[in-house]
C-alpha cells in the first residue's frame, strides 16, 4: 500500500544535490510532476522550505550510542556493522520471526518522503527520506487484534558503540508508539536519504521516522519490533519523565521544562538567521490531529 | 628547586600578554562561526564554546591559590587577568544567547524566570558583575578588607556556572560532571581544615 500519502514538500523543494538529481533524472519526472499539483494546500510554510544538504543531515546527529556530541555519530558510527542485519518482529503478531534486512527490502516498496524533522532541542531540518510505510512491515508480520502498542529497540553492541560505556541512558535505546500512530501512513521506516543508503549516523540500515513527533521518537538502527497490549517504556521518558512524555508530539504551545518549544533554529541557516515559529504537530496537524481528538495535549505531552 | 625556576620564568611573562592571548579565541570563534568552522548549527556551537571557555578560565583561576599553597608556584599576578577574561567570556556567552539564540526580549525574561538552569546561569553572571567592576587597584585600595570578602563571591558564582552546565545537558553526562567535581575539589582545598597545615609548619 505505498503512495497513500502525498507530501507537501515535493520535488521542487529539493536542493540540487547532484547524486540525487542524477537518480531522479533516471526515474523520470512524471510522478514528481504529479505531486506538484497536490502540494501546498494548508501548509503555509511548505513552499519556501528546502531540504537540508547531505552534509548537514549527516554531520549533525544525536545518536548517543556513539557519544553525546553532535559530531560523534559521524565520527564513530562508521564502525557499526550493518550487514548482516536482522529485525526480530515478535509479540502479538501472527508471524513472529527474525527477518533479515534483505528479506524486508524484497517485500517493501521504497518511496520518497520529504519531511520536516524537529528535534526536541529546538532545531530542525528538512530531510528527503527514502523508505516504506511501517504499516506495510507490520502487516507483513500480521498484527493480532489485541495489539495496542508497538515497541522498538536499537542495536546494543558495546564493542562498536563507544557511547554506551557511559550510562547517559539505560541502554539499549527503546521507543514506542500507539498502534494507530504506527499504522498511520505518515509513519515510515527510512532506509535512505537523497536516494542513497542511509548512513550509519542517521540510523542504518533502517530507522523509524514519525515526522509529527520530536526526533528522539524516530528510533535508529532497529533490531526489534514488538507488538504489545501495554504502553512500552521509552528511553527518554525513563531518564526524565517530566521532560519527555510518551507522546512527544511537536507542540509549540507545550514547552520543554528547560526551554521554549515555540520556535526553532533551522540547521544551515547561519549565524544571524531568525528563528522560525514551530508548527503544531510539526506542520502535520491536518493529517494526524484526529489521532489525539479529546486528549489534553499538555497532560499527554 | 623546580618551583623557583618556574616562578622566575613566569615573572618574565607580562600580564598584557595573558590578556591578549586570552582574548584571541573570541574573534577566532566568530570567524569560525561565519565560515562554517563551527558546523551546521553555529549559534549553539558559538554559545557553548564561549560558555565552556569561561568555565575553563574559572577553573584555572581557582587553581592559583592551591598551586601556591601546595606547590609553591606563584601565579598570583595573573589572577586578575583570568577573572576579567572569564567575565568577558561569560558576557559574550550571554550576548550570543540573547541576540542570536533567543532573539526576543520577552522570551529572554520568560526563560530567566521559568527555566532553573537559566536562572542559575544568570545568577552567576550577576554575582560576577561587582567582581569585574572592582578588579582594579583603586577598588582594592578603597575597599580594603571588604574587597577580599566581596571577592569570595567567586566561590558561589563558579559552582553555579558548573551546575548550569550540568543542568543544560540532556541526561547526566560525563563532561559537565567532571567540571563540577574539579571545582568542588578546588573549593574543598580552601576549607580551613585542609588549609591549616601550611601555617603550623611555618611557625
Amino acid at each position: 500500500m505505498a503512495n497513500r500519502w502525498k507530501p507537501d514538500l515535493t520535488e521542487r523543494d529539493v536542493t540540487p544535490e547532484s547524486v540525487y538529481l542524477n537518480r531522479r533524472a533516471l526515474l523520470s519526472g512524471v510522478a514528481g510532476l504529479g505531486l506538484v499539483g497536490l502540494a501546498g494546500q494548508g501548509h503555509a510554510q511548505a513552499d519556501d522550505l528546502k531540504p537540508n544538504t547531505w552534509e548537514e543531515i549527516t554531520s549533525y546527529n544525536n545518536f548517543y550510542e556513539f557519544g553525546t556530541d553532535k559530531g560523534d555519530p559521524a565520527k564513530y558510527a562508521g564502525q557499526m556493522t550493518t550487514s548482516p542485519w536482522t529485525v526480530r518482529i515478535d509479540g502479538m503478531v501472527d508471524r513472529p520471526a527474525d527477518y533479515t534486512f534483505e528479506d524486508i527490502m524484497a517485500r517493501m516498496t521504497v518511496e520518497e518522503r520529504i519531511y520536516r524533522f524537529r528535534c526536541v532541542e529546538a532545531w530542525s531540518m528538512v530531510i528527503p527520506w527514502n523508505g516504506f510505510e511501517l504499516a506495510d512491515l507490520l502487516n507483513m508480520a500480521g498484527v493480532q487484534s489485541g495489539a495496542k502498542y508497538v515497541a522498538f529497540e536499537t542495536l546494543l553492541r558495546p564493542e562498536e558503540m563507544p557511547g554506551v560505556r557511559f550510562p547517559v541512558l539505560d541502554w539499549p535505546y527503546v521507543e514506542g508508539l500507539r498502534l494507530d500512530e504506527a499504522m498511520h501512513p505518515l509513519t515510515i521506516m527510512a532506509t535512505g536519504i537523497y536516494g542513497r543508503d542511509i548512513p550509519n549516523q542517521n540510523g542504518a540500515p533502517l530507522r523509524l521516522v514519525v515526522p509529527w513527533k520530536y526526533g528522539f521518537k524516530s528510533i535508529k538502527s532497529i533490531v526489534r519490533i514488538t507488538l504489545t497490549d501495554t504502553q512500552p517504556p521509552t528511553s527518554w521518558n525513563k531518564a526524565a519523565p517530566r521532560e519527555y512524555g510518551f507522546y512527544s508530539n511537536v507542540n509549540p504551545e507545550v514547552d520543554h521544562p528547560r526551554w521554549s518549544q515555540a520556535s526553532e533554529r533551522r540547521i544551515g541557516a547561519g549565524l544571524f538567521a531568525r528563528n522560525e515559529p514551530t508548527l503544531m504537530m510539526n506542520g502535520y496537524a491536518e493529517e494526524v490531529a484526529s489521532l489525539y481528538a479529546g486528549m489534553d495535549l499538555a497532560k499527554f505531552y | 628547586m623546580l618551583a623557583d625556576q618556574v616562578n622566575t620564568a613566569v615573572r618574565r611573562i607580562p600580564v598584557w600578554l595573558v590578556y591578549t592571548l586570552g582574548l584571541l579565541p573570541a574573534p577566532w570563534f566568530l570567524y569560525l562561526g561565519l565560515t562554517g568552522g563551527l558546523g551546521v548549527e553555529p549559534i549553539k556551537a558559538l554559545e557553548h564554546e564561549l560558555g565552556l571557555l569561561a568555565l575553563q578560565i574559572m577553573v584555572a583561576g581557582l587553581c592559583i591559590t592551591p598551586l601556591r599553597r601546595y606547590a609553591g608556584l606563584n601565579l598570583l599576578r595573573f589572577r586578575r587577568a583570568l577573572g576579567i577574561l572569564c567575565f568577558t567570556y561569560v558576557a559574550l556567552h550571554l550576548l550570543v544567547w540573547l541576540v542570536l539564540d533567543v532573539q526576543t526580549l520577552e522570551r529572554v525574561w520568560a526563560d530567566v524566570v521559568k527555566r532553573p538552569y537559566i536562572t542559575i546561569g544568570m545568577t552567576a553572571f550577576v554575582l560576577l558583575i561587582p567582581l569585574a567592576l572592582t578588579s582594579n587597584d583603586l577598588s582594592v585600595r578603597r575597599l580594603g578588607p571588604l574587597w577580599r570578602r566581596l571577592h569570595k563571591l567567586t566561590y558561589v558564582a563558579v559552582p553555579l556556572g558548573a551546575i548550569h552546565f550540568v543542568m543544560l545537558r540532556k541526561g547526566f553526562q560525563l563532561e559537565p560532571l567532571v567540571y563540577l567535581l574539579a571545582i568542588a575539589v578546588l573549593l574543598a582545598l580552601r576549607l580551613p581544615v585542609l588549609a591549616r597545615p601550611r601555617r603550623t609548619s611555618r611557625a
